[in-house]
């Protein structure tokens, strides 16, 4: 237990540096759901599944589908499509 | 009354004027005066005279656009060197300064606060012990959370309640595609949605059976979460998140034309408005009985059944039901500007 609480931990770590390190803008989004969902299953251990319920609803759902909403938004998706990685980011 | 000087005409205000109003200057002044100067010496000008005025005149715009664009070049020069080397190396000093100086004010916060576990912390007061000792006894939810956040503190859950409304309003206020009633398919609209529809296929076969699979069992989930909620964990927080990403796939899957059957902008506004309103005015009833010392036809009821925690299941059900159009309308929103 105590073993996959670190691992978790170190987890969301690396997920949190690596959300800032990306440059794909979808990627960073995939890597922040994980994240989400890893601080999920932590805070089942730490016995409060309403917290849980929420953050999987709420962090990796939601929040992620905005995301994903405002990147097509902005046409950053088909762009990185086109551009290969990184440089597709800003509009026209 | 304010003199008008003699030299008025000559001084900067006026000129900018004259300027902003026909465009010449001083330049097309002394070129006309030329002209009519030459023109004083002989009655009609000959043909020489007139081409070698428009071969000066020529020459002249040809000068003043070369150093218009000499200067141009200078400044853009300047701005694609100089000035951004300047520019990013101020950005560099003020992101370091900025960083320093708000690591040092948490730090300072941090060093401030009580020694961890130590017994005589401020956390540890009566009102944590008389949570966990009376809650249920006083508030009827055997979740002490719901009893917390929803009884003794049923204040600041309205508040949070309020703040979901209120960022609902603010992306109504800034990302509301302008609709006209009387003609439904304006242009502005049409492209909006043709270009939400750009990425996906109109029915995917696959993602519709799945969604009509599950989309039953999670808004099932989400009601028993909110009902629940006075019960086990869960509540109307995220028991309304859950509601709105089932209807968000719902939405995914089948389109605007089958959400919109059962939920538009009316439905939006009376479900959130009602929902808060009974919110504020049950509570205010459960405040004013409760500080007053007045009996209060709201009591706790049996703990563990349905309906009891008296005022608790009726406002998880509010909150939830805020919480799911707030969730669905940003969504619908971010997506077409419209419910």
């Amino acid at each position: 237990m105590e073993f996959l609480n670190i691992l978790l931990l170190l987890f969301i770590i690396v997920c949190a540096i690596s959300v800032s390190l990306t440059k794909n803008l979808f990627t960073s989004i995939v890597i922040f759901m994980s994240q989400s969902l890893a601080m999920s299953v932590i805070w089942i251990m730490l016995e409060s599944p309403d917290l849980a319920v929420t953050e999987a609803a709420v962090g990796a759902g939601i929040t992620s589908l905005l995301l994903f909403v405002t990147l097509k938004k902005i046409h950053a998706i088909d762009q990185q499509k086109k551009g290969a990685t990184g440089h597709g980011q800003d509009q026209e | 009354m304010a003199k008008i000087r003699n030299d008025y005409e000559h001084s900067w205000w006026p000129r900018l004027l004259q300027w902003l109003e026909d465009g010449s200057t001083t330049l097309d002044d002394e070129l006309t005066d030329e002209i009519v100067e030459s023109r004083e010496g002989h009655l009609l000008p000959s043909h020489e005279d007139v081409a070698a005025h428009e071969a000066r005149l020529e020459e002249r715009h040809r000068k003043t656009l070369e150093d218009e664009q000499a200067m141009y070049d200078h400044a853009h020069q300047w701005s694609k060197t100089k000035g951004a080397r300047l520019v990013d190396w101020i950005y560099r000093i003020m992101a370091v300064v900025i960083c320093v100086s708000i690591i040092w004010v948490l730090l300072q916060t941090a060093s401030y606060l009580p020694p961890f576990g130590s017994p005589d912390n401020p956390v540890n007061n009566e009102v944590s012990q008389r949570y966990i000792e009376k809650g249920m006894e006083e508030t009827g939810a055997v979740n002490i959370v719901a009893g917390m956040i929803l009884d003794y503190r049923a204040f600041d859950t309205l508040g949070e309640s309020n703040v979901l409304f209120i960022a609902a309003c603010s992306v109504l206020i800034l990302l509301r595609v302008s609709s006209d009633k009387k003609h439904p398919g304006s242009v502005h609209q049409l492209e909006v949605e043709a270009d939400d529809r750009m990425y996906e296929p109109k029915n995917d076969m696959i993602l519709q059976h799945i969604t009509a699979f599950l989309v039953p069992m999670i808004l099932v989930y989400g009601v028993y979460g909110v009902m629940n909620g006075h019960i086990s964990p869960g509540g109307g927080f995220s028991g309304g998140a859950i509601m709105g990403a089932a209807l968000i796939l719902y939405l995914n899957a089948f389109g605007f034309k089958r959400t919109e059957r059962f939920f538009t902008f009316k439905t939006f506004k009376v479900v959130s408005v009602c929902a808060l309103s009974f919110y504020a005015i049950s509570k205010a009833y459960s405040f004013f009985t409760g500080a007053n010392h007045l009996h209060s036809f709201i009591t706790p009821g049996t703990p563990g059944m349905l309906f009891s925690a008296g005022l608790i299941p009726y406002l998880n059900i509010a909150v939830g039901a805020v919480v799911c159009c707030t969730m669905y309308a940003f969504y619908t929103h971010f997506r077409k500007g419209d419910m």
